[in-house]
């Protein structure tokens, strides 16, 4: 994960963007009513090392939408990414980019 | 009563009343129980198992009780071998996080016996274990209470000696204290 400095991550695309056939798999944050959007936001900075807009942005994707794709690559790097939020109290599966 | 957690002079600390402690560590007490409970094998694997070979290997089913399904959720949704894989070879890992990050606060905590108050300063490190722990403790009470979207009036509608209206005020301070603790760090230095 890139956690550099603020042109790194300007360069960063969208999650919209960033669905590849290479790396079919996603991983996705579910809404629950317990967890604090702030503390929701500060993980996707501090795990996935997002910009704060762009862990602000997906926080409320989450809040609003009710989940949203946080990161995509192979499944094996899902799997890692999932049980990394959970070991947050993150509400997160993994599932192949087609059918989420 | 505690103020919360602030950045004072590039050390995350907060003050803490005895009886907040108090608070803190039965609550954290209960969790470490709750979440070591369940985690112990039932019984040892027979010896020419391949978990005998490989150490104990995770349950594949998601456990019953309400607050640890969602401590430890299912990672597919629409596949249940994938799910009950995931589950085996990350819940005990996930488990035991939890209980060390939980035993870190209790460290951090004090010892109210010697002073009615305590002030808590917090390494990184320690920051990140006392965030997820609230996060922990605040899923189990909510969990438990049954907390949904925008429900507060549900709870304060209760009566003043319901004992559900006294854990949701404990519900509603751990969140408090954690959002304090979430600005305590992301303010520029």
């Amino acid at each position: 994960m890139v956690t550099g400095t603020a042109p790194v991550e300007l360069e960063r695309p969208d999650v919209e963007d960033v669905v590849r056939p290479d790396v079919p798999w996603v991983t996705i944050v579910w809404n629950d009513p317990i967890n604090l959007m702030s503390y929701v936001t500060y993980v996707f900075q501090t795990y996935f090392g997002y910009p704060r807009k762009k862990a602000e942005k997906l926080m409320m994707d989450v809040h609003v939408r009710g989940k949203a794709v946080v990161s995509t690559g192979t499944r094996e790097e899902m799997e890692r990414d999932v049980e990394a939020m959970h070991s947050y109290g993150l509400w997160a599966t993994l599932q192949k980019s087609d059918s989420a | 009563m505690t103020t919360g957690f602030a950045d004072r002079h590039g050390v995350v600390a907060a003050t803490f009343a005895a009886e907040e402690i108090h608070i803190l560590r039965g609550l954290i007490g209960e969790l470490i129980e709750l979440i070591r409970d369940e985690a112990a094998p039932t019984s040892e694997p027979p010896e020419d198992t391949l978990a005998a070979l490989v150490g104990h290997l995770g349950p594949s089913e998601p456990p019953d009780d309400a607050v640890l399904a969602r401590l430890f959720p299912s990672a597919y949704t629409d596949d249940d071998e994938a799910a009950a894989e995931f589950r085996r070879f990350t819940e005990h890992g996930l488990r035991d996080g939890k209980v060390k990050n939980a035993e870190t606060v209790l460290e951090t905590l004090g010892d109210p016996r010697f002073s009615d108050r305590v002030t808590v300063s917090l390494k990184p490190d320690e920051v990140e274990a006392w965030l997820r722990t609230l996060t922990d403790l605040r899923l189990a009470l909510g969990t438990r209470l049954g907390v949904e979207q925008d429900d507060e009036e549900r709870w304060e509608k209760l009566p003043e000696n319901d004992r559900r209206r006294q854990v949701y005020g404990v519900y509603i301070w751990l969140g408090w204290l954690q959002e304090s603790l979430v600005n305590a760090i992301s303010r520029p230095k």
